[in-house]
């Protein structure tokens, strides 16, 4: 069977694996996912790559009760926005934590998971989710 | 001088209990509970497995050592449930803990005992001067079919332990190893099967119990160390009785065994199960203190090793200790259970 999302799946594995994205040495903003051109300078940014930090804080959320495709059989399952400690924001799923703990500005940290797994015989993606601490 | 310079432990956040395994099966769960000493298992969830246990175990012993992923040298995944035939939990870690490409790297499969298979390959790299540091992960989500004898323990975990050569940074020296393997067929599982088939009472007489007999006393020879000359002992544990009985066979004190028996809370980890134990008995040791711990994998082989806790210890302790740190849990019944490790097969 073909998988023709393969190069650009490991294209992704720095970003996935360990955060890394950018930072415009002319704003100095972070951002994640890497930008291809700072939003803030445009043609005057400098974008170097950076890994971010790997916890932070939840800005908003959801709970999914309808996955979209290859995540059918994971719902109910929760979506944040997480402001890294740097100030760029992701958007994870929220595992491993208490319904209850699932607020706007709970502390998270960032946890290493399969993130599609779809196809018995085909390649597993893995990366990052992140979980409620304290 | 070779030694463990930093050590991580991973166990999941859900448990299911004996009992409760039991009551599906329509089985004296207090009764099976007390005869394998196990209260309850951890569980993998469904996005969980032998590689993503093996890179938050591997993260946590980075911590400890103090070092950045790319100083690893080589990186050793003993497991029997890599979750590919084919294609190296290895190279997933290394990419995750962002080693440099210039580090070697395979999988390795014996059963339980692969983990520390690693840790002696990483002490000869080390010793040799190969390398400088070489990562050792003993790392499974075991798999138990359901109403056999093994669901009851077969759990999820995974130990990381970080071999290095310098004197300054080394917080448990290896004084020795040795071990102790025969063509024993006590348990196995064939390339297409799903779960492993086992040869019940045979897995202990011929099987843990001379081999891990076999490799201490060899140890103890080589040695000439006494059992009692160590305060800890950690052995392998598929269940919570086999390694009080060890203990019982070499005159070991229980209370030695205690610390590093986390299987009665968490189950059998597989290849996890000594390296677990061994990071717990770490997170308390005290320098000059000493250590024997022996694995086993069916199949059959144990390795054993002695150590000397080092002054260093004081500084590189795990954060959050296991004993903490499998506090944290979430208790599933057998129906997310069965999800979570995908036995519903219409999913």
């Amino acid at each position: 069977m073909p998988h023709s999302a393969l190069p650009l799946q490991w294209r992704r594995y720095p970003e996935r694996y360990y955060l890394k994205g950018n930072y415009c040495e002319n704003c100095k903003q972070s951002f994640f996912p890497a930008r291809t051109v700072c939003p803030n300078c445009r043609r005057k940014g400098k974008l170097v790559e950076k890994s971010m930090p790997h916890s932070g804080k939840i800005v908003s959320w959801t709970e999914l009760f309808v996955g979209p495709f290859g995540f059918e059989q994971e719902t109910p399952y929760f979506l944040a926005i997480v402001e890294l400690e740097n100030g760029a924001k992701a958007l994870s799923q929220i595992v491993d934590s208490d319904a209850k703990k699932i607020k706007i500005g709970a502390k998270v940290k960032k946890v290493f998971r399969k993130i599609s797994d779809i196809d018995p015989e085909g390649p597993i993606a893995y990366g990052y989710k992140f979980k409620v601490v304290g | 001088m070779v030694g463990i310079i930093g050590y991580g432990v991973h166990v999941p956040l859900r448990r299911i209990t004996v009992e409760e395994i039991a009551r599906v099966w329509k089985k004296d769960g207090k009764k099976i509970s007390n005869a394998i000493g196990v209260k309850e298992k951890a569980v993998g969830a469904f996005d969980e497995d032998a590689c993503t246990l093996a890179v938050e175990a591997s993260r946590k012993a980075l911590e400890t050592a103090g070092i950045s992923g790319e100083k690893i040298g080589a990186i050793f995944v003993g497991s029997e449930s890599h979750p590919y035939a084919v294609k190296p939990t290895a190279s997933i870690v290394g990419d995750a803990i962002q080693a440099s490409p210039e580090y070697m790297a395979a999988d390795l499969e014996f059963a339980c005992k692969a983990g520390t298979a690693g840790m002696q390959m990483c002490m000869g790299l080390v010793k040799s001067g190969m390398i400088e540091y070489g990562l050792a992960i003993g790392t499974d989500t075991a798999q138990g079919r359901p109403n056999d004898a093994l669901e009851f323990t077969a759990g999820s975990g995974a130990g990381a332990i970080i071999i290095g050569g310098k004197q300054e940074e080394i917080i448990a020296e290896i004084d020795e190893t040795y071990s102790y393997t025969t063509d024993t067929p006590d348990f196995w599982r064939r390339q297409q099967a799903e779960f492993p088939q086992h040869g019940g009472r045979f897995t202990g007489e011929p099987a843990y119990f001379k081999h891990v007999l076999g490799a201490v006393k060899g140890l103890l020879a080589k040695t000439k160390m006494n059992p009692n000359d160590f305060d800890y002992a950690v052995f392998h544990q598929p269940n919570g009785k086999f390694p009080k009985q060890i203990a019982k066979m070499l005159g070991i004190e229980e209370k030695r065994v205690l610390q590093g028996l986390l299987t009665p809370m968490i189950g059998n980890t597989y290849s996890g199960s000594s390296i677990v134990g061994l990071g717990s008995v770490l997170d308390i040791a005290k320098p000059g203190e000493k250590i024997l711990m022996a694995s086993y994998g069916s199949g059959a082989g144990s390795d054993a090793f002695a150590l000397t806790v080092t002054e260093n210890i004081r500084e590189k302790r795990a954060k959050v200790p296991v004993l903490e740190m499998i506090k944290e849990k979430e208790y599933i019944d057998y129906t997310e259970y069965a999800k979570h490790r995908k036995k519903i097969k219409t999913m």
